[in-house]
């Protein structure tokens, strides 16, 4: 078998192995939380009543391993069951139906996101390993470190204020729906996707940099310098590919980073992503939701660290032959 | 004559606010040698120019979430009330802007036999978004929603005197209570209650968004937004202007602020106290201010010591700085407290004497009574209790010093506190957003057998008065029983009323209105009923 064959094979079955880990540390930690969903939502109306009635409807006056025995069987057989919210009427809201449309949105500003931010920060930090210790490299150190130490949301205002109120040139809302064309979606991403940027560029630019010039010391750089390349050719042909296992794993990092870890700019922006919804199913413990939004989250991390890992056996050779 | 026409204008500033009526300005004008017709047409355009039709209107709410859903049983907050009870549909009554009951989906509504028996007349020909007609079959399937064994509906408690209900004819509905209740029809202006249609199988159809509202539903998304047309069959008249209605839920206030500012919404609720000033220096904007019925108190369990002595109770009620706490904590958005939960906007509400003001040498000698020389004790605090929880009670436990009181502020986790803190811990910060009237407020948390009973406060004479003022229909002696009520709260309850807060919130210079309701936000919750785009 082809050793990355292998590799992918032998990382997809730890990955199931994680994903049921992490299904079993979600479930058991919101049974730990105080309170239930019908708490949750009755708030201060909640009688003992009221929430008997919705735990015996929501099934949740069972022990909790026969409900999670159930669930997870469910899942195996692709059912992620039924949102709490909405329960006890004929239309009932599947799980996967509401996740869908969120998860749509949150790639779409990952994406997005990664399409402006990845180009820019290895270019920048190319060009800061060329330049280095240049004006221009402390200059774009000093910006992308000043944006990446100012809290998303404070960026977030700022664009609002600059970019939607004074120039009026985007909305400030990020409202989406199944209805927006994509041309009007990435308008209303905009802002969005500009401070994400901001906040993941400083990361994976300083990292190219530091990369490269580790490898500026070695004795095949000094050699290439010998011969006579000039310092521009002997970083794009000779160093970068050897730091390209550093600079994905750490670009991985960050686009996890994107779909996972952006509750934050959501709320600020009104979008309508899965952030948002994984908060309010946790605070309203709606176990169903809550889970398989972790899933994702974490098949998310598994599939992009692979993908890392894949790109430095790839562009290293010496990986794909194990002693 | 400038002197007149000053006072002129500041007499229709008053009545613009609803202080000034029309006869009382046109007196005043004619008083001022201004001609009946040109009085009339002043203050015509003072209260805001003829409504217009048309123009889509988006509100910015600080609430709502995923979990949302259109089971008015479960409304837990403002964007669902707004949005798919306010906007979309009616109750069989509902409260003006004068905090007066009048009939909504019900024409008329009558007590006999002490108001132990209500009939309510279903106003003839109103139909359904879906152009069904709405009987009196349809009520009592909407209000059985609440009943029975298996409801989860907040409202469940509202309805429990409720003994039958039964149409007589197509257009009427009669309710038989345990006891007598004066105040049924508010009881029933509740906005959990809307009138829905009737399912074949005799339950009710809550899913589909098929209400009697000005506007119908055209599409919602938990937790994003609730959109809106127009019903051009709406049956009240000079009411549902806009062509489209939007609520966006916007939990971040700057967000929100900024939204209004740029223009995509034109009316939101809960502005940033803070940043207030900025905010009404812009010449598009104009920030409103109500006081409403919602009152921020702290609450101790009387049946726990050091509580359970009504001195030491009396103490800690003047140990509390609450105008310090209303100008530095609310920048002065609210009203203070007198441990009286009842609203002063509320029918029969009385300011008990005397008043409880911050007084560290009355706290002294209530302690002495009580055979002290001074107090220590918890007080459980989060935000979730109200914003600005845990600064009050931080102010609070300074100030107390002065009187030989010594607070220890426990700062509780904002999640799952109304399950393990309120309730449970014998003293601790909570909230009411109000009743409209004094006995539904009295019976939701103060009655012995309220299930939200915070105080464990049950005190004899209060709930004989409660019990004989609810069936009482000569409104002299009703009138005379809740004051004896409210005074006895306000004496020996374990309410310690911190102030009763504002609805701040902001709209668009063209946007007209009428007088604004103070029994919830945004215009008691009908705000795209009620309001229009002046140009």
């Amino acid at each position: 078998m082809h050793p990355v064959l292998k590799t992918v094979l032998q990382r997809l079955g730890l990955g199931l192995l994680t994903l049921f880990v992490v299904s079993v540390l979600i479930f058991a930690s919101l049974e730990m939380l105080p309170g239930g969903f019908a708490q949750a939502i009755l708030g201060q109306g909640a009688t003992p009543e009221t929430v008997a009635a919705f735990n015996h409807q929501l099934g949740l006056d069972r022990p909790a391993t026969v409900r999670y025995f159930e669930w997870i069987w469910n899942v195996l057989h692709g059912d992620f069951g039924y949102s709490y919210a909405g329960a006890g009427g004929s239309i009932k809201q599947s799980v996967s139906g509401i996740i869908a449309p969120r998860l749509y949105n949150t790639f779409f500003l990952a994406i997005m996101t990664a399409i402006i931010a990845v180009p820019l920060a290895l270019f920048l930090g190319i060009m800061a390993a060329l330049y280095r210790n240049s004006l221009y490299d402390r200059a774009v150190n000093a910006v992308t470190l000043t944006t990446i130490a100012t809290p998303e949301f404070f960026i977030a205002y700022l664009l609002m204020f600059f970019f939607a109120i004074k120039l009026k040139w985007f909305p400030s809302l990020s409202t989406v729906s199944d209805s927006t064309s994509i041309g009007e979606h990435m308008y209303r991403a905009a802002l969005p996707a500009i401070t994400l940027t901001l906040v993941i560029v400083a990361h994976m630019m300083r990292m190219t940099r530091a990369a490269l010039i580790n490898l500026l010391a070695s004795p095949y750089m000094e050699m290439a310098r010998l011969k006579g390349v000039s310092q521009r050719d002997a970083i794009v042909q000779h160093a970068l590919p050897n730091a390209w296992a550093p600079i994905a794993t750490v670009v991985a990092f960050n686009l996890a980073y994107l779909v996972v870890g952006v509750v934050v700019v959501e709320v600020v922006f009104v979008y309508p992503g899965i952030g948002q919804l994984m908060v309010d199913s946790v605070s309203s413990r709606n176990m169903p939701v809550v889970q398989a939004c972790a899933l994702i989250f974490a098949a998310t991390y598994i599939l992009l660290n692979l993908s890392a890992d894949i790109v430095s056996i790839i562009t290293n050779p010496r990986l794909l032959h194990p002693k | 004559m400038d002197e007149i026409k000053h006072k002129l204008n500041a007499a229709l500033g008053q009545a613009v606010r609803g202080r000034v009526t029309r006869r009382e300005f046109t007196q005043l004008a004619l008083a001022s040698g201004v001609s009946l017709a040109a009085a009339n047409s002043m203050f015509t355009k003072a209260w805001a120019d003829e409504p217009k039709k048309g123009g889509n209107f988006k509100v910015g709410v600080g609430h709502g979430a995923t979990t949302d859903s259109m089971d008015p049983g479960l409304y837990p907050d403002q964007f669902t009330g707004t949005a798919l009870w306010g906007t979309l549909a009616n109750s069989l009554t509902e409260i003006d802007a004068d905090g007066n009951v009048v009939g909504d989906v019900a024409e008329s509504f009558e007590a006999s036999d002490g108001a132990k028996k209500w009939v309510f007349k279903v106003r003839n020909g109103i139909t359904f978004h879906n152009g069904k007609t709405v009987t009196a079959d349809d009520v009592i399937a909407s209000l059985q929603h609440h009943l029975g064994e298996n409801s989860k509906s907040a409202a469940k408690s509202l309805l429990k005197e409720v003994a039958s209900m039964k149409a007589d004819g197509p257009n009427t509905v009669v309710f038989e209570l345990t006891g007598g209740n004066a105040d049924f029809p508010y009881t029933v202006s509740d906005y959990h209650m809307p009138i829905m249609p009737k399912k074949d199988d005799g339950s009710v159809d809550w899913e589909s968004g098929i209400r009697t509202g000005a506007y119908k539903l055209e599409k919602f998304e938990p937790g994003v937004q609730a959109s809106f047309t127009k019903n051009e069959n709406y049956y009240k008249p000079g009411k549902g202007w806009f062509d489209t209605v939007q609520f966006l839920s916007i939990k971040d206030v700057a967000a929100r602020t900024n939204a209004l500012l740029s223009g995509e919404i034109q009316y939101m609720d809960r502005c940033d106290l803070k940043t207030l000033d900025q905010l009404k220096s812009n010449p598009d904007i104009t920030v409103s201010e109500i006081t409403g019925y919602g009152h921020y108190i702290y609450v101790m369990n009387v049946t726990q010591k050091p509580f359970d002595d009504v001195n030491v109770r009396t103490a800690i009620k003047y140990s509390m700085p609450r105008e310090d706490i209303l100008a530095t904590v609310f920048l002065g958005h609210g009203t203070v407290g007198n441990d009286n939960p009842i609203a002063p906007t509320v029918k029969f509400a009385v300011d008990p004497q005397p008043k409880h003001t911050y007084d560290p040498a009355k706290a002294k000698e209530y302690l002495k009574k009580a055979g002290l020389d001074s107090l220590s004790f918890d007080l459980s605090v989060a935000d979730a209790a109200f914003a600005g929880a845990v600064d009050s009670a931080i102010l609070w436990k300074e100030k107390a010093k002065a009187a030989g009181i010594d607070i220890n502020v426990i700062k509780e986790p904002d999640d799952g506190y109304w399950d393990n803190v309120w309730l449970k811990k014998p003293f601790v910060a909570s909230y009411w957003s109000g009743r409209p009237t004094v006995d539904w407020m009295m019976t939701t948390a103060y009655a012995a057998d309220a299930a939200w009973n915070d105080t464990f406060w049950k005190n004899p004479r209060f709930n004989e008065l409660l019990v004989a003022a609810r069936s009482e229909t000569d409104e002299a002696k009703r009138a005379a029983m809740y004051a004896e009520m409210q005074q006895i709260l306000h004496d020996d309850g374990g309410l310690v009323n911190m102030l009763f807060n504002s609805y701040v919130e902001a709209h668009a210079k063209n946007l007209g209105h009428g007088k604004v309701a103070a029994n919830w936000q945004l215009d008691g919750m009908r705000v795209a009923e009620r309001w229009w785009f002046t140009s």
